[in-house]
């Protein structure tokens, strides 16, 4: 039985323009000790949907399940959740200040979530935390753990999130967009510590991100949403050499090659589709070069793609590889130049 | 470097920009944080010149002072042949049609108060060219020009999205058909089919007007696609200058090789096959910057010469002169920077911060790791100590 189970997860919200469906009809598991990476663009409900299943998202309509370890989160009373939150799943966000809080000591707020949870002296929660800041690479952690968060440097303060997290050896780890605020060489030190935090403790991480560098260096599955929906899933390797939805695909052909030959980028044109009253059909369908009537009007549902088990993606085009190449070339030929992805040129 | 060239539309030499820190006594020194310190470099016309760095490296501050939007501190700054540096707000004015910048949160650098066709307009009032119904039909071909709806003129700039937004201000930046465009990270706000977008149209501006830019960035792959050279900027002075693809192959600065190395690539079987170098440590204060070379801290191949000495920007190891490193211990190619250990004390480098544990103090952790997987009590006395 996976870890965590999410199924036809929904969260709306109601604002003054109209009600916002940020997560519409998401499900996914996550296997215990696996990397899950979640991708997205703005607004594609990456966050939404992690943020509700831990109960954060108040005032959203929700509908669907997340069952973790037998209890539906969802429908958890708060005293059920507030043992499991932190606890049980940890999670860390983007910027590690405003996760701090900044009048207290970042060793006093370690031992707080300790003591919360566990009965210990105030003395062996101080340990604990000195023996955390070790961990995650923070240098005289005995003398660091007096210091407050203003004292820490961006990665220092990420760490000591992540030190906060692990504090009650969770089995699950959320980490929304740890690294994006951060600068690259220190993004590498921050995913290193995760990565060994995760092969000494065996614990399941959800990693969101919008950078698919990331994506590819540490998720062993990978989850691609777009417009509040899942688009597809597949392990790593399948994903960035054997994509079956045309989103994944034009994802990673804008993207610069790093090495060879420096072509004109291939965007995706277009803008991602308002939540507010999203299209009919598939969300992709206005962006997609491969567009069918159909896609206009139904929603493809996640299906079995290609040879890998476990590959699904949402799309109409047939998910067996000569034929779908076939049909493809059909519809980009078919398709007035202007709509698809622009090829070659200046 | 010193010779006048009509292919060089900027030339900036030993340009030096501090910033004084509030300090807190009467007696106290006063201090600076040293933004830029000494940074020379050349760009000729039509090219793409790229900038990069980590925060606090003094990349922007360099692309502003050389906007004059600072007074810098030292050293100067020639463009299209005039020594600028020294300029007054008044003698600036008609060259600042020239030199335009487009910033990286489009938001914040758009009044949200303001319709969109005045925003653009703007540069246009200020400078007392085209009115009235002129204007507006200027304006309206920049909007046309950068992908906007023409008849959006009359909208808030929160009417539009993001990548809309950035095009905004490359319009606006535009007006004047400028020779030189600052960019400031103006991708990275942006969502990765967006930011495609943005960088082809910043490309066919370029082939159309003959654009010089200065591409401002941190996002290593976005550089190398859009420059035809490009400096790597550490803690206010540069390391190393080099056509992109030279700078992408073979880099001569172990902290380019790092900077390298760190960057995650989009392709499982490169980042599997590649040995990432992790930085031990944080960038230092550049309230007081390292001695000798500002890297000497964090570099695996630090010697006492990098301690002592401050390195000179130049060809290494053959190189061609577009190709420069200011590192007394420059990297041969295929040479991997995790074979090596700094010679220098312990004491002249940064174990504070930064990298995972190394030796011993590794072991203790596992240990400690170990203790806390297993229990839920408190852990065994004494063992640290």
């Amino acid at each position: 039985m996976p870890l965590l189970q999410v199924e036809e997860l929904r969260v709306s919200f109601r604002t003054a323009d109209g009600i916002v469906q940020a997560v519409r009809g998401v499900s996914y598991d996550v296997e215990a000790g696996q990397t899950l990476g979640i991708v997205g663009e703005s607004g594609s409900g990456k966050s939404v949907s992690t943020q509700t299943i831990m109960g954060l998202t108040r005032g959203a309509q929700v509908s669907g399940r997340a069952v973790f370890e037998g209890k539906d989160l969802l429908t958890a009373s708060t005293g059920d959740m507030q043992r499991i939150r932190g606890a049980k799943i940890a999670m860390i966000f983007q910027d590690p200040l405003t996760s701090l809080h900044p009048y207290y000591k970042v060793g006093w707020q370690i031992m707080e979530m300790i003591q919360q949870h566990e009965s210990v002296s105030k003395d062996d929660a101080r340990k604990r935390a000195v023996e955390l800041l070790r961990l995650v690479g923070i240098p005289h952690p005995d003398r660091r753990v007096d210091d407050y968060p203003h004292q820490f440097s961006g990665g220092m303060r990420q760490r000591a999130m992540i030190a906060m997290a692990m504090a009650l050896n969770p089995a699950l780890l959320i980490a929304d967009e740890p690294t994006t605020a951060l600068d690259v060489t220190v993004q590498a030190q921050v995913l290193r510590v995760i990565q060994r935090m995760q092969e000494m403790f065996g614990t399941a991480v959800i990693l969101i991100t919008h950078d698919l560098g990331v994506i590819a260096d540490v998720a062993d599955e990978v989850l691609v949403m777009y417009g509040g929906e899942v688009m597809e899933r597949a392990d790593r390797r399948t994903l960035f050499f054997n994509s079956h939805h045309p989103y994944t695909e034009g994802l990673l052909q804008s993207l610069p090659a790093y090495g060879g030959a420096r072509e004109r980028l291939r965007p995706i044109p277009g803008q991602p589709p308002s939540l507010l009253s999203p299209p009919p059909g598939c969300p992709f369908a206005p962006r997609c070069p491969y567009v069918m009537d159909r896609c206009r009007t139904e929603d493809p549902p996640l299906a079995a793609a290609g040879e890998e088990p476990g590959h699904i993606s949402a799309c109409w085009l047939p998910h067996r590889g000569s034929e779908r190449a076939e049909l493809r070339r059909k519809l980009l030929e078919a398709e007035p130049a202007g709509t698809a992805p622009s090829a070659g040129g200046a | 470097m010193s010779t006048p060239d009509n292919d060089v539309l900027l030339r900036v030499d030993n340009l030096v920009k501090y910033f004084p820190v509030k300090s807190s006594g009467y007696f106290q020194k006063k201090e600076f944080v040293h933004a830029v310190d000494g940074v020379s470099l050349s760009v000729r016309r039509g090219e793409t010149f790229g900038i990069v760095g980590e925060t606090g490296s003094g990349k922007s501050t360099l692309g502003r002072s050389i906007a004059r939007l600072y007074d810098i501190t030292a050293g100067s700054i020639t463009f299209d042949g005039q020594e600028i540096s020294q300029y007054s707000q008044r003698r600036m004015r008609p060259l600042r049609r020239q030199i335009q910048m487009v910033f990286q949160d489009p938001m914040g650098s758009l009044n949200p108060r303001r319709r969109v066709g005045s925003i653009i307009g703007d540069p246009f009032a200020i400078h007392g060219l085209a009115t009235g119904a002129e204007r507006k039909r200027r304006v309206q071909e920049l909007m046309e020009r950068v992908g906007l709806n023409p008849e959006h003129f009359n909208r808030f700039p929160a009417e539009f999205s993001g990548g809309q937004r950035q095009r905004i201000g490359v319009a606006r930046a535009l007006a004047f058909q400028p020779k030189l465009i600052i960019c400031d990270e103006p991708v990275s706000a942006l969502d990765v089919s967006i930011q495609a977008q943005v960088i082809n149209l910043l490309a066919d501006l370029q082939a159309e007007f003959g654009l010089t830019y200065i591409f401002i960035a941190h996002d290593l792959s976005v550089v190398r696609h859009v420059s035809n050279n490009v400096a790597v900027m550490y803690l206010g002075q540069l390391t190393e200058i080099a056509p992109a693809d030279d700078l992408f192959t073979v880099a001569r600065h172990p902290y380019t090789g790092a900077l390298l190395s760190a960057v995650p690539l989009p392709d499982p079987d490169l980042s599997e096959r590649r040995e990432q170098i992790i930085l031990v440590g944080d960038v230092p204060s550049p309230i007081a910057p390292p001695s000798g070379c500002r890297f000497h801290p964090r570099c695996p191949k630090a010697a006492p010469v990098c301690v002592s000495t401050i390195p000179v920007l130049e060809p290494k190891l053959g190189d061609k002169p577009a190709h420069v490193a200011a590192c007394h211990l420059p990297m041969a190619q295929g040479e991997n920077l995790a074979d090596f250990h700094p010679t220098i004390a312990a004491a002249q480098r940064v174990i504070e911060g930064g990298g995972l544990l190394s030796g011993d103090e590794a072991e203790v952790s596992t240990v400690a790791a170990e203790a806390l997987a297993t229990s839920d009590t408190p852990q065994p006395e004494g063992r640290r100590q």
